[in-house]
């Protein structure tokens, strides 16, 4: 059919199909950019603009399924580059631009979401310096949650081993880009919060695009941040690199590795304040010693020379004990004199000398004594050897020398009658020298004899 | 960890250490000073290195509970 033929006659929804054909033909894919007006996003999820210049404007949609890949929020005003294909909406008689990405113009989409995330949060009180809480002065235990593998991890240990900290680390691993990663770190703060495993968390990762490090710029990673009891650490990628959960943390480490150098920060302060003090403890003592023993040292050398003091002092002695003799000399001789005197009449009545005397008096007597015993004796000898003589001229054995005998029994009785004896008895007979043994022969008794 | 104990031992040795400095102590009373600094320095160096160097990994089983188990850094 020729449309363009005389008279023929098409209806609306024909000509619209056809022009709706002509126009999806020929800009299938076009980029285009424009300033936003008229923007409404309603509950169905699709979203609705216009992109005006000065001189004409565009109708625009987003349906819901590209709209919600959208890392910003379009906004009245702002500059859009957007991609997609013309079509028209037929109810309306309208083409329109059926948008398949945007992104800002001027700046990246992503910068954009993130200045309008940042100023979003920070005006409903996220990022307050007055929620920050300070940071333990010894951390006993470090919740880390990043990857397992990545650079972030490492870079902590490295700093704990290299400053030899005592410190525990906890590692929550966690997927730190991609699809559901942000999730992922919300999910791993409330752990860590609910667990109470730790008493500060380290949050991050190491350096990457911002596309890399876009899972620290959503809102759930935020809002965990923000209701964490425990202090949270942002330490995201590089130092120039600033992601919300900087803004919202307790403290941002421009680094995973000045996030460990954080953490130990005050225990080392402490340990170098402490240390400090300690040397100055012992220098203080050593010092206050040290004054003492040199206030010593001077006041010896302010004595005089001991040896001279010596000499001085020897001196003296000397003289004193010169001047001391002499007086003890004075004194002994008075002493001598009246000792002599005290001696002599001690002398006098000396027991030694009595006794002396006694003992000499009783010699004396022992001898007179001896003397007259013995004078005694002799007499009594003499008068003995007279009486002997004496006794001697009586002895019937001095009658014996003159030829006389004793006769006598046997057993000695001396007889001096006959009548005593019978014949044939023993008598014995002593004569002046000798003895004999007679046996009686006969006898002649007198006549008074009684047998 | 009781913080407070060590900020107010450390703050006793600065305190002592002052005095101590300022020579206005007798040598008794200087001895007897540096005899409590050395307790509490001692005091403040035990409360520093009581925490050990660990590195552990917390896992989460199937049923929604934590393990912790010790942790091998690949290349560190």
């Amino acid at each position: 059919m020729d449309i363009f033929a005389e008279k023929t006659i098409l209806t609306v929804s024909r000509l619209t199909a056809l022009l709706r054909g002509v126009l999806e033909e020929n800009f299938e894919q076009v980029w285009v950019q424009g300033e936003v007006s008229n923007l409404s996003f309603p509950s169905s999820g699709h979203l609705y603009f216009t992109l005006k210049d000065t001189a004409a404007q565009l109708r625009c949609v987003m349906f819901k399924g590209a709209a919600k890949n959208l890392k910003f929020r379009p906004d009245d005003g702002i500059a859009l580059i957007a991609r997609g294909r013309i079509s028209v909406y037929d109810q309306r008689g309208e083409y329109q631009l059926i948008c398949e990405y945007l992104e800002p113009a001027g700046v990246g989409a992503l910068q954009l979401a993130f200045m309008q995330l940042k100023e979003r949060l920070a005006q409903e009180g996220l990022f307050d310096e007055g929620h920050k809480r300070p940071l333990p002065t010894f951390p006993r235990r470090v919740g880390v949650i990043t990857s397992p593998t990545g650079a972030a991890i490492h870079d902590i240990l490295n700093v704990l081993r290299r400053r030899f900290a005592s410190v525990e680390i906890l590692l929550y691993p966690v997927r730190v880009q991609g699809d559901g990663s942000a999730v992922e770190i919300a999910r791993a703060i409330d752990d860590m919060n609910r667990l109470g495993l730790a008493d500060v968390l380290i949050v991050g990762r190491g350096g990457g695009s911002l596309e890399d490090l876009w899972a620290f710029n959503e809102e759930v990673v935020a809002r965990a941040v923000h209701r964490s009891k425990l202090p949270v650490i942002s330490a995201v990628g590089h130092e120039t690199d600033w992601t919300i959960c900087d803004f919202a943390a307790d403290l941002r480490a421009p680094t995973p590795s000045a996030a460990a150098e954080l953490v130990i920060a005050s225990s080392v302060e402490l340990r170098g304040r402490m240390e400090a003090l300690d040397h100055r403890l012992r220098l203080a003592i050593e010092t206050r010693l040290a004054g003492m023993e040199a206030r010593i040292d001077a006041l010896r050398r302010s004595l005089h020379d001991p040896g001279t003091m010596l000499g001085h002092l020897a001196q003296r002695v000397d003289d004193l004990g010169g001047r001391l003799e002499l007086a003890l000399l004075n004194r002994a001789a008075r002493s001598r004199g009246e000792f002599g005197n005290l001696y002599a009449g001690l002398m006098h009545n000396d027991p030694v000398r009595a006794i002396e005397g006694l003992r000499q008096r009783l010699t004396l007597l022992s001898l007179q004594g001896e003397r007259l015993m013995t004078g005694k004796l002799e007499g009594m000898k003499h008068l003995f050897s007279s009486a002997t003589a004496r006794l001697e001229v009586l002895s019937p054995l001095q009658t014996l020398s003159r030829g006389y005998a004793i006769a006598a029994t046997v057993d000695g009785s001396v007889l001096t009658d006959t009548c005593q004896l019978a014949v044939g008895d023993r008598i014995r007979l002593q004569l002046h020298h000798g003895r004999a043994l007679c046996r009686v022969e006969e006898l002649e008794n007198p006549p008074d004899c009684i047998t | 960890m009781a913080t407070e104990k060590f900020e107010t031992s450390l703050k006793k040795l600065e305190e002592i250490v002052r005095r101590l400095e300022g020579g206005s102590l007798s040598l008794e009373e200087a001895l007897k000073a540096f005899e409590e600094g050395v307790k509490h320095s001692s005091f403040c160096a035990k409360k520093l290195d009581e925490a050990e160097r660990r590195v552990e990994v917390l896992l989460k089983r199937k049923d929604g509970t934590f393990a912790r188990e010790p942790f091998e850094a690949e290349d560190a």
